[in-house]
């Protein structure tokens, strides 16, 4: 079976004058309906990985396949339609549009993507923000919100256009321990129930813990086993 | 509402005061501009339709646009010829067979030519001396010829028939030597004649070096005056169609040898003048446009600045390049849009209040008031210019954005 995403000898490599490597030498491959978590100290790689993941970045060595399919040949622009369709990114701090209201900013993937009906956007951004609890707040803008909300106004808009995987980076980096079991448990729910595949960098154990499998970075490189996934 | 539309409104919305900035810098310059071209152009169109009104189209002078040729430089053309101490022959000045010439100008359906003498005059009228010039013309020719007869703010052209030694006066003129309908004054030529002639009409073109320094009487007198029996020395054309003045001219040139010059040549220096004034309006417009401009490059760069963190989650989100683009470049352009917009309603109250100003001038052109020329060219002429100016200062940083790379932004957030 092609692994959903797989990484084959990834390499990122910052030119400079003291060229810094960021990540080298990685393979793994993820399968569809895992939930995974990248750890690692801070410094180690952990994000830049998931750039790389997330096509957000170019390897300056080996490549990313998605379903199967060889991203580093493709264009800024094939990149960023690939991004619209299959993934959804969630980062540690929300990222909202400040002059949009919430349903606002999670419809904007959609209006990209432009495959609904405008009333079909906005149903289908309601019924997400019914789905994590954020029906109250759709018409706020995002700094009506406490930080929580936010994080999940910025999940409800990574999963608009049914990404096949939503990647975070570091989701809880901003939250109370409350609000990131939110947030992991929404991302459970997804693993569970939608069958999307989950991918977030963390430095959290007691999160991490959560997923089924974790990638331990250590200057770049993936180190010792992978634990085993905790079904 | 398109997305990138959307979004670029919002920006410019929340930035309220530098928008309005921006867009009153297009609108100033869009407004200086249509008022300055009302103005300059005015003039311009008002001292031409003048001159076609008054001037004869083409002037065949009994003169030729370079020296004759000598027997042996025509003989030997190419060869190292040399002749010195020449001495020109003094030829009786005047068009040759001008009856002959005329009549046949005359056949052609695209043309009017009538017969003229002009040469220099003094007037003397009580204690004052004025010197003018003296055109003789045949009233029957003249009408077809000149508006001179609707120019005639006294008298009657036909009172020259009927006056023994009547004479048309510029008001100018007419002003200088203080003299009035019916008044007697004497004339004198170089050639020594004096004539007490009567003034039967006072003429007013508005064209000043006209109104000043001409005066008109029956050809047949002029020539008396100035000793020069049946010559004329110039044939004046009117044309029916006024732009063919140049080619006409240089075919009758090539036809006759005489010098023929067409309005645009015997204007050609003040005509020189518009071109330079248009240089100088386009040139100062242009600047008032380049600092709106700046203004716009100002505005979106820190809209850009200031959104950068929009840019990069647009980017992860998948939005392209080109999205990105357009919503900077369309703040740009709703800036000129609005601006021109704007400016085409200060350039039009402008030019209405420069309208109203009333004052006397004489230049070229004597005139009540600013000469407005209404265009519609240079209402487009402005706008177009802004919003070029306005897209391309957008184009700039827009481009910028669009390149950021989002891995930047993400990171440099964190």
């Amino acid at each position: 079976m092609t692994p959903l995403l797989e990484a084959r000898g990834v390499m990122r490599v910052l030119p400079g004058p003291v060229p810094v490597t960021l990540v080298r030498d990685i393979h793994f491959s993820v399968q569809p309906g895992e939930f995974i978590a990248i750890t690692g100290p801070s410094g180690s790689g952990k994000s830049s990985l998931l750039y790389l993941l997330g096509l957000l970045d170019v390897p300056t060595g080996g490549s990313v396949y998605l379903e199967g399919r060889d991203t580093s040949k493709l264009s800024r622009n094939e990149l960023a339609e690939l991004r619209l369709k299959k993934l959804g990114f969630v980062f540690q701090f929300h990222f909202l549009l400040p002059e949009f209201s919430v349903l606002e900013n999670v419809m904007l993937p959609m209006r990209k993507l432009r495959l609904r009906s405008v009333s079909q956007m906005r149903s289908r951004a309601a019924e997400i923000l019914d789905e994590l609890g954020l029906t109250p707040e759709a018409r706020k803008t995002p700094d009506q919100l406490s930080g929580g909300q936010r994080q999940r106004v910025a999940i409800a808009r990574a999963l608009a256009n049914d990404p096949l995987i939503i990647l975070a980076d570091e989701p809880t980096g901003n939250l109370d321990t409350k609000n990131s079991h939110i947030v992991f448990e929404i991302f459970r729910r997804l693993v569970a129930d939608n069958r999307q595949t989950v991918i977030t960098v963390t430095h959290d154990p007691h999160l991490s813990e959560h997923t089924q499998r974790q990638i331990h970075l250590v200057d770049g490189s993936i180190v010792g086993a992978e634990h085993p996934a905790l079904v | 509402m398109w997305l990138p539309l959307e979004i670029a409104l919002t920006h410019l919305r929340n930035r309220k005061r530098q928008t309005l900035v921006s867009v009153l810098g297009v609108a100033m310059g869009v407004g200086f501009f249509v008022a300055m071209a009302a103005l300059m152009q005015g003039f311009h169109v008002y001292f031409i339709s003048k001159v076609i009104d008054v001037w004869p189209h083409v002037t065949i002078k009994d003169e030729y646009r370079s020296a004759p040729l000598q027997p042996v430089q025509r003989l030997f053309g190419d060869g190292v010829v040399m002749v010195h101490g020449l001495k020109p022959r003094e030829e009786l000045r005047g068009i040759k067979d001008a009856d002959t010439v005329i009549a046949e100008l005359n056949r052609r359906s695209d043309l009017a030519a009538a017969p003229t003498l002009r040469g220099q005059i003094f007037l003397r009228y009580g204690s004052k001396d004025v010197s003018a010039t003296m055109v003789g013309i045949d009233p029957e020719y003249e009408r077809r010829v000149s508006n001179l007869e609707n120019d005639l703010i006294a008298g009657h052209l036909n009172a020259l028939y009927s006056a023994a030694n009547g004479i048309i006066l510029g008001d100018g003129v007419a002003k200088k030597i203080g003299a009035v309908l019916n008044d007697t004054l004497s004339v004198i030529s170089p050639a020594g004649v004096i004539l007490k002639m009567k003034v039967v009409g006072i003429f007013r073109t508005g064209i000043t070096p006209i109104d000043n320094f001409e005066s008109y009487a029956l050809l047949k007198k002029a020539q008396i005056l100035q000793n020069r029996p049946n010559v004329i020395n110039q044939i004046r054309i009117r044309l029916n169609d006024v732009n063919q003045a140049r080619s006409i001219a240089s075919s009758i040139e090539a036809r006759l040898g005489y010098r023929t010059e067409s309005w645009e040549e015997t204007y050609e220096n003040i005509l020189g003048i518009f071109v330079i004034q248009n240089a100088i309006m386009y040139s100062t417009v242009g600047a008032i446009l380049i600092v709106a401009a700046f203004g716009i490059f100002n505005i979106i760069s820190t809209v850009i600045h200031e959104k950068t963190r929009d840019i990069g989650i647009l980017k992860s989100i998948g939005f392209e390049e080109r999205d990105i683009r357009h919503i900077f470049l369309i703040e740009g352009l709703l800036v000129g849009l609005v601006g021109t917009l704007l400016g085409w309603m200060l350039g039009y109250g402008l030019t209405r209040l420069l309208g109203t100003i009333r004052f006397h001038i004489e230049g070229f052109v004597t005139a009540e008031g600013f000469i407005l020329h209404y265009s519609i060219t240079h209402y487009l002429i402005a706008g177009g210019f802004a919003i070029l100016s306005a897209t391309f200062a957008a184009w700039l940083p827009a481009r910028k954005a669009a390149r950021l790379n989002p891995v930047d932004i993400i990171r440099g957030a964190a």
